[in-house]
Order: structure tokens, then C-alpha cells, then sequence
């Protein structure tokens, strides 16, 4: 019989951008060991996933990271009093630290499991450490900077050459094929996401990616890789395919052995024509695209969700290859009502 | 020289690559030349089959055949001995 649990989720923004929630969700629906009620947590009211009900059971809003974590806790410990929550997955970058830093207290003071990486491992993975990650994991990483404002740039010239990437804190990149580009994409990037900008080398090639999950001890619980098949105008792939890439895989199991990562990460990959693997992100959490995972044998939440629960995960051994996921955009009729509730009263 | 062992060949055509997610397709007589391929033939010996079962003219042809495998080297979709052609 299927275990009952409650399970909160965060990143219902199933956007053109999207937030990894909406999949995951799919995912726990798909076990059949659990039988899950999901609690959404929105950010926004306009989170396609709020209004999903076959998928989201109910939803809260919770505060903004930038709210800070007293407020957030409060916040989460009225939805529990309603909801009894038993495990919590945060799917944004940008909200992580917090849920790092409340995790062992959620735990005791609520019985709120969550499976995530260490606030070094957050750290070190971090875009503006990642040159120092891939060194101390033995891993290709494009050479990148921080800069704080445009000033910067021309005096780079020494280390880098154009085309350059100009990258944001948590999200966005842009290629600059000169200064003017260089500067208004710094300007574009950090009046949304803030400092320091990343300026990374231009590394020519295919994008690979992998999710995966580690177990913290140094074991890889699963990992699927992807090479995005069509990918949006903000980068973001729209079809990809699992393929079979022993390197890839090396790659990853090495990395996670080394790092001891424990939870959900997603390595993105630049392929060279030479076959040489450039690290050029690490998110700390699933990406988008992780029900492809689930489609090829692999139901990754399903396993983080035991790893939270302190349940024994036997590590998934193969998963199928050539499988593709191709997204889609659909349109909900919602009623006025809906959006009001949500609006004014933060559930629905 | 021959097809990558990893390399899938469907009976329309379609040929995937799935150390790369490439796919293509091919028309039924590049099937068939892969598929030889596949078995270890030589281009010589695929070369000599084809003159023999199918009315074409045989320079035409080397010049087709040519092309072809060297497309296929181009693709990444060949071997020899193990390493890539």
C-alpha cells in the first residue's frame, strides 16, 4: 500500500522559463510508493502551478528570499499547523540558502523533512567559485571572473577575448561580441539579479547536461544526461534526448564522490568538438527538465523524497537512452475568483 | 571501417546517434550500405554487391559511395579498429 505523505513544493512557475516544481510534482504522482497531497508554495499569483489543481492540492504564498528567514519561518509554520507537511522540496537557487540554513530546525521543531546539499557544497558550486570547484574536483571549468561594475570590463582584455559570457548571480547569461554588448547586457543582468556579475570565457560546442542526485556520502543515487535538442530564446531547452555518454557519467559519479554532494544538482556541460567537457554551471537543486529522468527510469524526486525520510535509496543502475521530452505551452481558464482568493488571502 | 557498434539503425532509415543525440535518416539503399557497414563489410565488397543487385552505373556509383562514407566519417557514425574513423 502506498504511503500517504505531504509534500510542499516550491518553483510552480511552469513559464517559458520554468521553475523545476511543476515536473517534480508529476514525478511524486508518478510513485507508487507514496500516495502524495502537494502543497504548492508561490511566489507570485500569476504561478501557472497554483491554478493546477489535478497536480497542486493547495497552494500558499510564502515571502520573497530577500523577506529573510524569521519571516519565512513563521510563515511555513502556519502552513504546517494546516497541513502537516512532511517533506519540503525548495526548487530555486535563489531561496536555497535559506532552506539550508532552516533545515535541521524545520526537522526538530517541525517535522519538515528536506534532502539538500550543504551550505558548502552550495557555496562552492557557487558561479563565482566554480573556477576553484572545477580545480578541486578535477574538472574543466571555462575561466571567469567577477566584476562589480562596466568599468571592469575593458581592463579584462588581458585575460579574456571577445566573444565573452556575461553572466548574472543566479540567473541569465548573455554573449558579448564587444564592449557596448559586454556593458549593456551588465547593466541588463545586474539590475535584475544584482552583483557581481560573472564575465566567463566563450567556450565553443554542444550543451550537455545531467541531472542527478547524490546521496552525501559520495554515492550517485541516479543521473540521466541530456543534450538540449531546442532551446528557447532565454536558453532554456524546449526538447532534449538522453543520451549515452560514458564520459558524462564519469564525469558526474566523480564529482559527486568527490564533493560528497547530498540531494538534486544539475551539471551543465559544453561539449567541445574535441570532446572535451567544460563544466559551466552547477544548479543546486533539479532542473526544468527532470521528468525526462522519471520517462527514462529514473524518478529522482521519488528517491529524494526517501533520502529526506532517512530511508535506505538503492542506486538507480541504468536508465533508457534516446528518450525525449518535448515541452509544451497550454492555456488554463481560470476563474476571476481563483486569482482573488490567491491574491488576497495568500492560499488557495 | 565500419558503423559504431552504439549507433542504432531502424528499418525506415533512421539512424541514431546516442552518444550525441544526433539523428538522421536515409533512404533505403544508404540503409542497406549501413547496415553492411554495421557487418564489417568492406566498401570494396559493398561496392560489388550493390553493381550486382541493383541496374546502376558503376563510376556513378563509386562517386555516391564515396560521398556517402565519407559523410557518415563526417558524422562521427564510423569506426576503426575501436577509434573513430
Amino acid at each position: 500500500m502506498a504511503k500517504k505523505l505531504n509534500i510542499a513544493v516550491t518553483g510552480l512557475n511552469a513559464i517559458d522559463s520554468p521553475g523545476p516544481g511543476i515536473p517534480v510534482i508529476r514525478a511524486l504522482k508518478d510513485s507508487k510508493e507514496f500516495d502524495v497531497r502537494i502543497i504548492g508554495l508561490s511566489y507570485e499569483t500569476l504561478e501557472p502551478g497554483i491554478y493546477m489543481h489535478d497536480l497542486v492540492d493547495k497552494t500558499y504564498q510564502i515571502p520573497l528570499p530577500s523577506g529573510g528567514q524569521d519571516i519565512l519561518l513563521q510563515r511555513l509554520a502556519y502552513i504546517n499547523e494546516q497541513e502537516d507537511i512532511d517533506v519540503l522540496i525548495p526548487n530555486f537557487d535563489a531561496e536555497l540558502f535559506s532552506f539550508i540554513k532552516l533545515e535541521d530546525y524545520l526537522k526538530k521543531s517541525m517535522g519538515i523533512h528536506m534532502c539538500l546539499p550543504t551550505i558548502d557544497q552550495y557555496e562552492q558550486r557557487h558561479k563565482v567559485n566554480l573556477n576553484e570547484f572545477g580545480d578541486k574536483h578535477g574538472i574543466k571549468v571555462p575561466k571567469s571572473k567577477m566584476i562589480f561594475s562596466t568599468a571592469e570590463i575593458s581592463g579584462l582584455m588581458d585575460e579574456f577575448s571577445y566573444p565573452m559570457v556575461i553572466k548574472g548571480k543566479f540567473y541569465e547569461a548573455a554573449v558579448a561580441y564587444n564592449y557596448e554588448q559586454a556593458a549593456t547586457h551588465f547593466n541588463k543582468i545586474s539590475a535584475k539579479w544584482g552583483l557581481p556579475i560573472i564575465v566567463q570565457e566563450f567556450v565553443y560546442g554542444t550543451e550537455v547536461n545531467v541531472t542527478a542526485i547524490g546521496d552525501g556520502k559520495g554515492t550517485t543515487i541516479g543521473a540521466v544526461p541530456m543534450r538540449k535538442l531546442y532551446i528557447t530564446d532565454k536558453g532554456k531547452a524546449w526538447a532534449g534526448i538522453t543520451l549515452d555518454d560514458q564520459n558524462l557519467m564519469d564525469l558526474t559519479t566523480n564529482m559527486i564522490g568527490s564533493s560528497k554532494w547530498r540531494g538534486g544538482l544539475e551539471l551543465e556541460f559544453m561539449k567541445t568538438k574535441d570532446d572535451e567537457y567544460y563544466l559551466m554551471e552547477i544548479n543546486p537543486r533539479f532542473p526544468a527538465w527532470v521528468y525526462l529522468a522519471v520517462g527514462a527510469g529514473q524518478n529522482h524526486p521519488e528517491a529524494l523524497v526517501k533520502m529526506a525520510l532517512g530511508e535506505e535509496v538503492t542506486p538507480f543502475k541504468d536508465y533508457e537512452v534516446g528518450k525525449l521530452f518535448i515541452r509544451y505551452a497550454y492555456d488554463m481558464i481560470v476563474d476571476l475568483k481563483e486569482f482573488e482568493q490567491i491574491s488576497t488571502l495568500g492560499e488557495l | 571501417m565500419r558503423i559504431k557498434k552504439n549507433i542504432a539503425i531502424s528499418e525506415s532509415g533512421f539512424i541514431f546517434n546516442p552518444a550525441v543525440g544526433d539523428s538522421y535518416s536515409t533512404n533505403p539503399i544508404g540503409t542497406e550500405i549501413i547496415k553492411m557497414l554495421k557487418e564489417s563489410k568492406s566498401v570494396a565488397e559493398i561496392n560489388s554487391y550493390i553493381l550486382n543487385t541493383y541496374q546502376v552505373e558503376a563510376s556513378s556509383f563509386e562517386k555516391d559511395l564515396y560521398d556517402f562514407v565519407k559523410m557518415l566519417e563526417k558524422y562521427k557514425l564510423t569506426e576503426t579498429n575501436g577509434q573513430e574513423a
